[in-house]
């Protein structure tokens, strides 16, 4: 076959542009919702180990919290959710994106630098938005009955863990080798599960530890959820600004040490 | 090498340039990959970049495409700094391997990258034409080294740029899939695209590309169109054939001025010199003289293979 039967003259003839913006940014985001739904690693991190924990802490009785156990369960299972999304999760595929060269090609073409962040800040809101659904809703099948009027303390907690645990996430995945960041992710989120005042209530740590806890991103998010959606009480400004500056600081590192390879 | 300030101006200057590289200088640690290199290419032309491995041919091309800083020299690539923003549109990349999510599929990659650009090329056709349809739905890691491959090229002309870097394109594909690839840089060139490739087939960077540069050790060793740089500076040629072997070649050579002939294998038969139609006629008839056929016979031309062994060495490294 010859170059003119395969090839119409004028095909090619060069006509350089960049895409809408809102196009590329739902284009990029769904692409990158839809490889993380169907990944299966990815998968259990986000959905199947928080929900198994949901059920497990609920009804088993392991771990001494408040009764009923679901209302004391459930906003911790939602804390870990978010850190699995936002900040395993997404170092995990950050390093391997890395890795494999994926920023790379997205960075040679028109798209912005800060489009490419946010297509894949976007998509993590999507997973957690599919997270917080499923679980809310089988928490509710256990019995869940939060208190709604910790719900306008419990959304901004909510964003802002997921900020600083993706900012957290950014840092890790976009600067180490893709092993390194394999291995320090899912030991982090081990540690914080365990010791980070996710799974084992502030309450039932040594005193010692506990304000540590206090002051790591996991014990902020988890703590601030439970009173405001198992105490009905505020928080108080602590978790906000212990999100904040997990956030800010990471945040900023981040934009100094991400590479694109 | 210095840099002067003449020769960046008039090049930054030149529309007519889409690649102007003086003085270029990268290292890494010890290693000196790219060592003062100077490359131009003429907008609308095919330039191909040959080298041994580690000649130093990626990291040029990654600097070019912004990807890696220089340590020292002027980059200028359709009159901008490779790092500008506003050239991205305008460039088409295709690394050397990889480039795409381990799980994405083919069309998805393809849409993602097509949706960056303002008007993009159709993506069904041109996964069609480049034999990806059956791959459509297969994830990247999934798929075959040429149709990686493959799918690569498309990410880096989907945009419709003007300037397009191609990173050994055809490393790795079946005959069929090369073909192909040729088909495609030509209807580019005829469209008025800029291309700039690396390869290692010197068939390839002899039938495609209007400049040639070869590299070694990060230096540019010789540069020209494939004819000047096989033009033989002897203008010597070789006729090559095959006969019943021990033919008496002096007999021959009095009718061959300016010739030398020889037999380094019973049988097949070398000729030396200012080669034409004349000599041709002149061998075929000698031999028929003798009731011999003249099997096989070939004018040889110096090959880019040669001129690339010779300045580049035939040890491997
Ligand atoms: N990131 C890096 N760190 C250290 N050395 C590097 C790096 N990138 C390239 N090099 C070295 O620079 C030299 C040139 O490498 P380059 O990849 O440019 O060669 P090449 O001509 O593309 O080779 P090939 O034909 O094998 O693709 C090599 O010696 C290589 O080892
Ligand atoms: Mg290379």
């Amino acid at each position: 076959m010859s170059a003119e039967t395969r090839f119409a003259p004028g095909t090619f003839t060069p006509a350089p542009g960049r895409g809408r913006l809102g196009r590329m940014l739902a284009v990029q985001t769904a692409t990158e919702t839809k490889l993380a739904l169907r990944n299966g690693e990815q998968l259990l991190l986000t959905l199947i180990i928080p929900l198994a924990l949901l059920v497990g802490l609920t009804e088993l009785p392991i771990i001494d919290i408040g009764t009923p156990r679901v209302d004391w369960v459930a906003p911790r299972v939602l804390a870990l959710a978010i850190m699995s999304t936002a900040f395993t999760s997404q170092a995990i595929s950050l390093g391997f994106d890395r890795r494999y060269g994926v920023l790379k090609r997205l960075a040679a073409t028109a798209l912005p630098r800060w489009l490419l962040v946010a297509g894949r800040v976007l998509s993590a809101c999507c997973i957690v938005v599919v997270q917080l659904v499923v679980l809310s809703a089988v928490a509710a099948l256990l019995g869940w009955s939060p208190h709604l009027s910790g719900l306008g303390e419990a959304v901004p907690l909510l964003v802002l863990g997921a900020l600083a645990f993706g900012a957290l996430g950014v840092l890790l995945g976009g600067s180490v080798r893709a092993e390194i960041t394999l291995a320090v992710a899912n030991a982090v989120w081990f540690v914080l599960l365990l010791a980070g005042g996710i799974a084992v209530p502030e309450s039932s740590l040594p005193a010692g530890l506990a304000t540590v806890v206090d002051l790591l991103p996991s014990g902020a998010l988890a703590g601030g959820l439970t009173d405001a959606l198992a105490r009905g009480t505020s928080p108080g400004a602590g978790p906000y600004l212990v999100l904040l500056a997990w956030t800010v600081v990471p945040g900023l590192i981040a934009t100094r040490t991400t590479r694109l390879t | 090498m210095s840099l002067d300030a003449t020769t960046s101006n008039r090049s930054a200057a030149d529309p007519d340039q889409v690649l102007a590289v003086h003085g270029l200088v990268k290292r890494f640690g010890a290693v000196t990959a790219v060592d003062g290199l100077d490359l131009a290419q003429r907008r609308g032309t095919v330039l191909a970049v040959l080298g041994p491995n580690g000649a130093g041919k990626t990291t040029t091309i990654e600097i070019c495409e912004g990807f890696q800083r220089p340590d020292a020299g002027d980059v200028r690539v359709l009159g901008h700094r490779p790092d500008a923003r506003e050239l991205r549109p305008r460039i088409g990349v295709m690394p050397q391997g990889g480039g795409a999510y381990p799980g994405v599929r083919a069309g998805e990659m393809l849409r993602l990258v097509a949706s960056c650009a303002r008007q993009p090329l159709d993506v069904d056709w041109l996964l069609g034409v480049l034999g990806l349809t059956d791959a459509l739905r297969t994830p990247y890691k999934r798929l075959s080294g040429g149709q990686q491959q493959r799918l690569s090229l498309a990410c880096a002309v989907v945009g419709r740029p003007e300037l397009v870097f191609l990173d050994e394109p055809t490393a790795g594909l079946d005959p069929q899939a090369r073909r192909l690839v040729w088909d495609l840089v030509r209807a580019l060139r005829t469209d008025g695209v800029s291309v700039l490739l690396t390869t290692h087939l010197m068939d390839e960077a002899e039938s495609l590309a209007d400049d040639v540069v070869i590299l070694d050790h990060g230096r540019v060793v010789a540069t020209g169109t494939p004819a000047e740089l096989t033009a033989d500076a002897t203008d010597e040629q070789r006729l090559g054939f095959r006969a019943s072997p021990g033919l008496p070649l002096a007999d021959l050579l009095t009718r061959l001025p300016g010739c030398t002939a020889e037999e380094p294998d019973p049988g097949r038969y070398v000729i030396r010199g200012p080669i034409g139609p004349r000599e041709v006629s002149t061998v075929t008839a000698w031999c028929a003289e003798r009731g011999v056929l003249a099997e096989e016979l070939k004018v040889v031309r110096r090959s880019l293979e040669d001129v690339f062994l010779d300045l580049t060495g035939r040890e491997l490294r």
